[in-house]
């Protein structure tokens, strides 16, 4: 195995709202009683049903509760082994299921309130991402803009399939608004399921949903790629977050053949597909979907082409690894140390800032 | 890729040894082309009605191509005709000059992704005995594939048993994109009269089955579908693993037709590494998603993976088996690989020899 170098940013923890009850202190009057008074259920999404192996490693499972729910499992599972200076929290919470923007506007700022008030407050390691409703761009950025005064907030998260590509000009406020702020932009696996969870249809089963996160992303990136949102905003980052990353090489070779053959169609795209990638997007380190050869995965990096795409994470408590083999074997000591540090701290500005401006 | 005009087919590139171009697309030269074949009733309800598919367009495709028929500016044929309707033409610019031995002929303009059944069934049906009038059986070279009414299972396995041992097919045709992802048992009626005929089913890029093209819905342009086409293929090859179709038909033969094959290594990794925490979901599956893939499934390659470096192209083919790609062109399309272009420096001559034609002689049982 490859041992973790400590003081790293673990770029991707799903603290898990014990339940929709959880946030009513976070509601205002009307939305607590429609919460109370129409019986609704807790918004747990099939992208992560509580009990499946691959919500939770079996060993960080608690005894009761969701995993993920425990800020004192978190510390002890995580935080504190792998001796990180920040763990970016990524809440999973299904409230992008929700079809009312209001309702889901409501439901996302209690989240973020709930985000800052149980774990950030409590643990000076944690940073947070503001979970938006995406139904509503102007909501949306109106969050961003509320949240974002707190430099503890250090992303912009959204689910990868949601209810249109991600590229889409209607989008481009709240990437105006991250950028602005200095905000990076989270990218992560899940649904919404306003669409059907592949680009063919509803499948039968749980497995299937998870191994087509992959291909969702691929698609979320062509979209983000020739839409020109990186011609627009050449500063802003985003992070595949759970998305793999041993498709990338095969996916841009695809995607940089068809730009050279039909660019006439997207004159906007200004650079290169495989540039803009270098450039503007990364990936978190977990899952590692490859055989844990070194040789193979090694090939794999090199087929990257690139040392600054890759994030380290846990993707705690989801089930990705076992024992402390967070990182694949065979990575380089320098590998391990761009992975662990300097490509998460080049990709989240504020995590700089936080830690100059918080005392 | 992107074949600039050039006013006479190239004859200098002519290769010595014979080849098989698994992606042939012949079309028909006018509109009426198929009456013979199809009962009158259809000719009225198509004067009428159109081909109504899962789109809303009642002409063409809803992204609209780069160029005509997202064919080459070649390739219109002298005596008239859309790129792709003469056979003199496509023997003349593809089968003599690129020593085509063999020539897989798979027609997309057909009765597939219809919404009246019915009229899916009859076209399907027609196009299948055009293909052996007008193409098959002119030019030994060329072997059609079986298209059926792909929603209809019943319909469809007819289809499929009546042309049981006509030499003029090699395979079943289906389309990526269908009402529902290709593993689920609507679909296994096709599977099971493949299997029982002895022929392979090939999945080609394309098709609509009213599903938005992303799983975040419908993108804007048409490269985000051309690119689309590898995650369309990759999650129909999931459902179709997931599913337990190979468990099921334990000798079906499955071609991954014009959708690219690098992602292959990584879909397969993946689907492994997820079956080893949720395999209690699918308990149907007895064996690694990956040897089912490794076992079952073939791919063409054009349009060809192109990556800065050929050690990376090298490596990505090891790891899929350099006994399961399948040369083709995708004649008259504009993304046309050449084929004396496709595979660099540096391939042995066994390999080579594979790459474009044994393996697609093998599969497709022609001497």
């Amino acid at each position: 195995m490859t041992s973790p170098i400590a003081g790293g940013v673990d770029c991707d923890l799903h603290p898990a709202v014990p339940h929709l009850t959880s946030l009513l202190p976070y509601m205002n009057d009307y939305w607590r009683d429609q919460v109370t008074t129409r019986g609704m259920t807790d918004l747990v999404s099939q992208s992560y049903p509580t009990n499946s192996p691959i919500s939770s490693r079996p060993d960080w499972r608690p005894g009761q509760g969701k995993p993920g729910s425990d800020l004192a499992d978190m510390q002890r599972q995580a935080l504190d082994p792998f001796r990180v200076r920040y763990g970016i929290c990524n809440p999973l919470y299904g409230v992008q299921m929700v079809f009312s923007e209001d309702m889901q506007d409501a439901f996302c700022r209690a989240l973020n309130d709930w985000l800052v008030k149980e774990w950030l407050d409590k643990d000076a390691r944690l940073r947070g991402s503001i979970v938006i409703p995406t139904q509503s761009v102007e909501k949306s950025v109106a969050e961003i803009e509320r949240c974002g005064k707190d430099s503890r907030f250090v992303q912009v998260l959204l689910l990868v399939m949601g209810d249109m590509p991600l590229g889409k000009r209607a989008y481009w406020p709240i990437y105006a608004a991250a950028e602005r702020l200095g905000l990076t932009i989270g990218i992560h696996a899940g649904s919404a399921y306003h669409n059907p969870p592949t680009s063919i249809g509803w499948g039968s089963y749980h497995i299937e949903d998870y191994v087509a996160q992959a291909t969702a992303f691929q698609t979320q990136l062509t979209s983000l790629i020739v839409e020109g949102v990186f011609a627009r905003h050449p500063a802003l980052k985003m992070v595949m977050l759970e998305s793999g990353f041993t498709w990338l090489p095969a996916y841009l070779w695809r995607l940089h053949k068809f730009w050279r053959g039909i660019r006439m169609e997207t004159p906007w795209v200004d650079r290169a597909p495989l540039e803009i990638v270098r450039s503007n997007i990364r990936f978190s380190l977990q899952p590692v979907d490859a055989p844990p050869d070194p040789a193979t995965l090694n090939r794999l990096f090199d087929h990257m082409q690139s040392d600054e795409l890759l994030l380290f994470s846990t993707d705690y408590p989801h089930w990705q690894f076992d024992g402390d083999e967070v990182l694949p074997p065979g990575l380089s000591g320098d590998l391990v140390r761009k992975i662990m540090i300097d490509n998460p701290l080049a990709t989240y500005g504020r995590l700089e800032f936080a830690k100059e401006t918080t005392p | 890729m992107n074949v600039q005009f050039r006013p006479e087919p190239s004859t200098s590139l002519s290769l010595k040894t014979a080849i098989a171009d698994c992606d042939i697309h012949p079309a028909r030269a006018t509109a009426t082309e198929l009456y013979p074949f199809l009962a009158k009733r259809w000719h009225a309800h198509l004067e009428t009605y159109g081909k109504q598919a899962y789109h809303g367009m009642m002409e063409g495709p809803p992204y609209p191509k780069a160029q005509p028929n997202a064919s080459r500016r070649d390739a219109w044929p002298p005596e008239g005709g859309p790129q792709g309707s003469s056979l003199s033409f496509m023997q003349k610019q593809l089968l003599d000059p690129y020593n085509v031995a063999l020539g897989v002929l798979n027609p997309l303009a057909s009765g597939q992704g219809l919404r009246n059944q019915d009229l899916a069934g009859a076209i399907c049906s027609a196009i299948n005995d055009w293909q052996i009038e007008r193409w098959t059986s002119k030019d030994s070279r060329l072997k059609g594939s079986i298209v059926v009414a792909n929603e209809d299972g019943p319909t469809a396995a007819a289809e499929i048993r009546k042309r049981a041992g006509d030499p003029n097919f090699v395979q079943v045709l289906l389309l990526s994109r269908n009402v529902e992802p290709l593993g689920q048992r609507r679909y296994w009626p096709i599977y099971e009269a493949a299997q029982e005929i002895g022929l392979p089913v090939g999945v080609h890029a394309f098709g609509f089955g009213g599903n938005p093209l992303t799983p975040s819905g419908w993108p804007s342009f048409y490269i985000e579908e051309m690119v689309g086409h590898s995650q369309c293929q990759q999650t129909a090859l999931a459902s179709l693993v997931l599913e337990g179709v190979f468990e099921r038909f334990s000798k079906l033969k499955m071609v991954m037709i014009e959708a690219g094959f690098g992602w292959a290594p990584s879909l397969a990794w993946r689907l492994d590494k997820t079956f080893e925490k949720l395999h209690s979901e699918v308990p149907h599956l007895k064996r690694k998603p990956s040897e089912y893939i490794r076992d079952h499934i073939w791919w063409t390659t054009q349009p060809m993976e192109d990556p800065e470096r050929r050690d990376h192209l090298f490596q990505t083919i090891e790891w899929i088996g350099w006994d399961k790609l399948l040369f083709a062109t995708d004649y008259p399309h504009w993304d046309f690989d050449e084929p004396s272009r496709v595979l660099p420096a540096g391939v042995s001559a066994a390999n080579r020899e594979a790459f474009y034609l044994g393996n697609a002689k093998k599969l497709y049982g022609v001497a």
